[in-house]
């Protein structure tokens, strides 16, 4: 559906995007991951024919968006960060106007409209005015307008961005319920929200990616270690050194629990699920485990180490900020098989709009 | 051609929907009908054919006003607010959205400057003039708001606030009425190039004065065509940027 080969986009002097190359393929829902300014808007931008690339190939289709943009965006339904909605509009007026406006006649326009609105759950508020509803139903409104054509392609730049917990659980569904109809192609920096929804992740660093693959392929591939946390209750002191001594564990961090300051949560880090050995070890030590779980937060790791925050990630070296070519993240980088980057060309500090 | 009737359909109900329209179009009546009332009326008897061309010269000054106040929200609004994205990336030439865009305001500017035909007429109580000379001047003046609008339109493309794109707009139209100031304190040719591009003095008076002449009406077409143009391109180089 989409192919990116060497992508390139400057804003005037400043490189934005590129090195950049990836593939989609159809039905794929693919996230891009990064940090603000990394220059995931400006590959949503590319690809919705919003902007033009500076140099390299883009495809949507087999068709390339700078020689037939028309026929492209025949193609695909773009939802900026901002949904671009007309606020003294009705809901359903609205969608209308963006049906007709790619070329359905006013009656089909109707009709999509009317199916989009089901789709998003807009029904209820159809006839209302866009500027008397929430932030999450414009959200909505914007995804409605956005695939109210049916186009192969849709493009959500952060699709959550502002929602409340309940409205993102309901985005959550909205976007699993278009799975199949769709291509879809959203960014985020919302870690556990692009897991979740996403087939595939591509972590995007100063314009280029970084990695590439699920969260379990990251994590195996990157992290190359498994978390787990138990709680339990007892002598912290006496669990913490009959774990530690286990085969296979690199390393334990304790800390009280939660939930319960009575209890402790340790964790574990492994070099494999260590789950069922550690239970038996724990139970046979006549220690009363509580809760065993696999940690969450793997995907912070992989993120924090793709995407730049290096301090963050537990490296305290102010010599390594990521434009030192010999810097331990990019070390990290190359040991896992992910080439490191061009960092000659200046970089773009903050993506522009 | 339809997505441009479409966008002007859009455009104008957004128009209608907020006060801007109305508040100018309703100021600048009521200033059109004080200028009547004060300067082309005012106290002693002149000829009507000199009232009619007082009218047509100050509502010429109305018209473009109100051309560069309705036309500056045109981009700069959706672009503050993020909705040109949707324009931007539907299957539409840009031709097509600078031409919708810009028959929306041409609409209201066209509705402004006939709204004020019953001033010309009351000359009729009491005086006589010739219905070619309204019917004329009427003419000059939608010619006129065309060529206002196109550069209202050009620069609200320029930039996100319609504030600015108002005053970028009014300095265009300003440098483009005293050109033939400038004309006067050069040499041939360049004279008479200037003048010949003075937006009011050399192509507005014959139509003040009922005088039909083929290459004024070319001229504001032609000043209307290249500022749509300059809009259109504007548009596409942004792309690139």
């Amino acid at each position: 559906m989409i192919e990116v080969r060497n992508l390139f986009k400057y804003y005037g002097q400043r490189r934005a995007v590129g090195p950049l190359s990836f593939s989609i393929a159809p039905g794929e829902i693919v996230g891009l991951l990064g940090l603000n300014g990394a220059g995931k808007t400006t590959v949503l931008r590319v690809l919705a024919c919003d902007l033009l690339p500076s140099a390299g190939t883009v495809t949507v289709d087999g068709i390339d968006v700078v020689d037939q943009p028309q026929q492209v965006r025949h193609r695909i339904g773009y939802l900026p960060d901002t949904p671009p909605v007309y606020a003294e509009m009705g809901v359903h007026e609205y969608l209308v106007f963006a049906a007709r406006l790619r070329g359905l006649t006013t009656q089909e326009a109707h009709r999509r409209a009317t199916e989009a609105e089901k789709v998003t759950n807009l029904e209820k508020v159809a006839h209302d005015p866009i500027h008397s509803l929430s932030h999450g139903f414009k959200q909505r409104v914007g995804i409605a307008q956005a695939l109210v054509h049916r186009p192969k392609l849709l493009l959500l730049d952060e699709p959550i961005l502002g929602l409340d917990p309940v409205q993102i659980v309901e985005m959550r569904h909205l976007l699993r319920s278009l799975r199949g109809d769709f291509t879809i192609v959203l960014s985020s920096h919302n870690l556990k929200e692009i897991s979740e929804t996403c087939d595939r992740l591509l972590v995007i660093r100063e314009g280029s990616i970084v990695a590439s693959g699920s969260e379990a392929e990251l994590s195996s591939k990157l992290l190359q270690t498994t978390s787990v946390e138990i709680t339990f209750s007892g002598d912290h002191e006496r669990v913490e050194r009959v774990v530690r001594d286990k085969d296979g564990v690199r390393s334990v961090a304790l800390h009280p629990s939660p939930e319960d300051p009575g209890n402790h949560v340790l964790r574990v880090d492994a070099d494999r699920d260590i789950r069922p050995e550690l239970v038996r070890t724990l139970v046979a030590a006549e220690v009363d485990v509580l809760q065993v779980v696999q940690a969450k937060g793997e995907l912070e790791s992989i993120f924090l180490r793709l995407a730049g925050d290096v301090s963050a990630a537990g490296n305290d070296d102010p010599a390594c900020d990521g434009s030192n070519p010999e810097s331990p993240s990019q070390q990290d980088r190359a040991m896992n098989g992910i080439e490191p980057h061009d960092s000659t060309d200046k970089k773009v500090d903050k993506e522009e709009d | 051609m339809r997505s441009a009737l479409l966008i002007a359909s859009r455009e104008l109900r957004g128009f209608l929907r907020s006060p801007l329209a109305y508040v100018v179009i309703a100021i600048m009546l009521l200033i059109d009908g004080l200028l009547y009332y004060g300067v082309a009326l005012r106290g002693e008897a002149r000829l009507s054919a000199e009232v009619l061309r007082d009218f047509f010269y100050f509502s010429s000054g109305t018209t473009m006003t109100t051309a560069i106040l309705l036309s500056m929200r045109l981009f700069a609004e959706e672009k503050q607010t993020g909705t040109f994205v949707l324009l931007n990336t539907a299957p539409v030439p840009d031709s097509a959205i600078v031409a919708g865009k810009y028959l929306s305001a041409y609409t209201l500017v066209a509705g402004f400057t006939l709204m004020t035909v019953y001033m010309p007429l009351l000359i009729f109580v009491h005086g006589r003039v010739s219905v070619g000379h309204i019917v004329v001047g009427y003419l000059g003046l939608l010619l006129i708001g065309a060529a206002s609008t196109a550069i209202g339109t050009f620069g609200s493309v320029l930039v996100k606030s319609q504030t600015i794109a108002a005053v970028i707009s009014a300095v265009l139209l300003v440098f483009m009425l005293v050109l033939w100031l400038v004309a006067r304190e050069t040499d041939p040719p360049i004279r008479e190039f200037l003048t010949a591009l003075s937006l009011h003095d050399t192509h507005f008076r014959p139509f003040m004065l009922g005088q039909l002449e083929l290459q004024h009406c070319v001229y504001y077409l032609a000043v209307t065509f290249f500022f749509l143009l300059a809009t259109t391109k504007t548009l596409e180089a942004r792309r690139w940027r």
